[in-house]
């Protein structure tokens, strides 16, 4: 072998190292524990399906992937109506690609600061007493506060969007800067008017950022335990946080078994969406 | 090819992106402007006078836990995440450039990696430490636990950031002589620095956030967002606002700090 050919491997080596140490063997660690047994001390090596079986027959499972599905839904569904109508404004509204580059800094910055504390600076603005219920009753619209607003589902949504939207504005922004201006041009000349060339063009040309964007989204939301707890004042759950519950209380095996099957669900719609999107290309285009 | 810039739909769309624009960082802005309160105020407007008394109160008193300690792991944390991703996806950004066996491999565990649960690789770190008889700790559980966030965008940056690097400067130093560690020094990085700060940028403001993957990874010591997290569920004072205006500020400068260094090497070079 030459030195030439056996560059990439030296050079890949320690990121490939690190990645199986952090990531491969402590996801192995927990599918082989999920067959384990404990008396809720003390781990037990065994190869029992009871973990499993346990999952599968409970009806509290089915519940919490109800409730997580719709929440992951209802977040998919609003940050990409939010990041799509950003991105088309930024990329095809803004002339001067400066102020483009700048607005679109912007939506970003935050994605750089804590998630914990832009969670809970909604609690002052919905608060019963906070600043939107103190404008509501201000303009007369209502006496009562409206208590639906925090510690409610609907504050959770809110949040998820609000902390995930820039996963999907990201993307989009990137498919849709790449859309060559040549094209849009052909089909003005062919008679298209901005409504035809939004629907038949842009849209089917953005589907790549759209289903990178869900990936994130869906694997955030899932994967969510903190937001469900706090802004939903406790009233709702989520997979995870059901899991967090068995963790508190030591029952690692049966959380390393929902560990499991969660991190296969995610897997298995992430690999759905990487059928129909090649990220590699799509990042080198 | 822009649409028409002062037509209806351009005002609607740009009321749009203003609502989002608010709506993205209008709560952050109140609970800065909260964290300002007077001694006697509460966690929601009015303002009963303006102060620092809830920072001061921050580090002074010792009802919120060691903030101190947690806020010098946290930053550590940072400055270690940031080197070993800023250097391992470099080198490994430069390897997928060519074509490897192996390196689907690598890709598909890194987008795992980014995709699983963050809490749950967190308990599979966690339980692998105990396995094998390791106490877990903020700076060796805790750090892996951050190099599995921080390392799979490293990756995605440095595609992006290769994608519009000229291999042929390369090249042309390989054909004048130089080695392979003189072309690193004097071409390949000096034409990447701003993206590789981009990367560091990542490195460093990404764990110094991270929360779900540290939970159970960082053993007896907290890092700072996990402090953080507690107070927001037993702290009722405006010192929570404090804490999320003052971590707000340290996160803001490293932005700034990167920003304006990008700014200026892309400056020099026009």
């Amino acid at each position: 072998m030459t030195n030439r050919s056996l560059k990439p491997y030296l050079e890949a080596l320690p990121y490939a190292l690190l990645l199986v140490l952090i990531v491969g063997v402590p996801i192995a660690t927990l599918i082989t524990i999920s067959f384990w047994e404990t008396d809720g001390l003390l781990l037990y090596p065994a190869f029992s399906f009871e973990n499993y079986r346990e999952l599968f027959t409970s009806s509290l499972t089915l519940t919490l992937y109800l409730d997580t599905i719709k929440f992951t839904l209802l977040t998919l569904f609003f940050s990409m109506i939010i990041g799509f109508t950003c991105s088309y404004f930024l990329v095809f509204f803004v002339k001067s690609l400066k102020v483009q580059i700048a607005l679109f800094l912007l939506c970003t910055v935050p994605f750089w600061t804590s998630a914990t504390i832009r969670m809970i600076s909604w609690v002052p603005f919905l608060g019963k007493e906070g600043v939107f219920n103190s404008a509501v009753q201000g303009i007369g619209l209502t006496d009562t506060p409206l208590e639906f607003l925090l510690f409610s589902d609907f504050a959770v949504v809110l949040t998820y969007v609000h902390l995930f939207t820039l996963f999907m504005i990201v993307p989009i922004f990137n498919s849709m800067s790449k859309i060559s201006p040549s094209v849009i041009e052909a089909a003005r000349d062919a008679g298209a008017n901005d409504f035809d060339i939004l629907i038949n063009i842009i849209i089917p040309l953005t589907k790549t950022g759209i289903a990178l964007g869900s990936i994130f989204i869906v694997a955030l939301v899932m994967g969510d335990f903190f937001v469900v707890r706090i802004m939903s004042g406790g009233q709702s759950a989520s997979v995870v946080s059901a899991m967090k519950n068995e963790i508190d209380q030591l029952y690692y095996p049966q959380a390393a078994a929902a560990a499991v099957l969660l991190i296969a669900m995610v897997l298995i719609f992430v690999s759905l969406i990487l059928r129909v999107v090649d990220i590699r290309t799509e990042l080198a285009r | 090819m822009k649409f028409s810039n002062r037509s209806l739909a351009f005002y609607l769309l740009a009321g749009f992106f203003a609502l989002f624009v608010a709506f993205l960082y209008g709560p952050m802005i109140i609970i800065f402007v909260l964290s300002f309160q007077g001694e006697s105020g509460g966690l929601t407007f009015p303002m009963r006078g303006v102060s620092t008394h809830w920072f001061a109160d921050l580090f002074a008193s010792s009802r919120y836990g060691d903030l101190g300690g947690a806020l010098s792991r946290s930053l550590i944390l940072g400055l270690a995440s940031l080197a070993i991703t800023a250097v391992t996806c470099l080198f490994a950004g430069l390897a997928f450039r060519n074509k490897f066996i192996g390196s689907s491999v690598i890709f598909y565990l890194a987008i795992t990696s980014l995709v699983v649960p963050g809490i749950l690789l967190g308990l599979g770190l966690g339980q692998l430490f105990q396995l094998v008889g390791l106490r877990p700790n903020w700076f060796t559980s805790g750090l892996a636990s951050h190099l599995s966030w921080t390392l799979p965008f490293g990756l995605l940056i440095m595609f992006a950031v290769l994608n519009r690097f000229d291999g042929a400067w390369e090249e042309a130093a390989r054909d004048a002589g130089a080695k392979y560690w003189e072309t690193l020094k004097f071409v390949t990085i000096p034409i990447l620095f701003p993206g590789l700060i981009a990367v560091a940028l990542f490195g460093f403001t990404l764990s110094y956030d991270e929360l779900q993957r540290s939970l159970l990874t960082v053993g007896a010591d907290n890092t700072l967002p996990i402090e953080i997290a507690n107070m927001t569920q037993n702290v009722t004072t405006p010192a929570l606002y404090a804490i999320g205006t003052f971590t707000s500020a340290i996160s803001f400068t490293v932005i700034g700090i990167a920003f304006v260094a990008i700014s200026i090497i892309q400056k020099r070079r026009n």
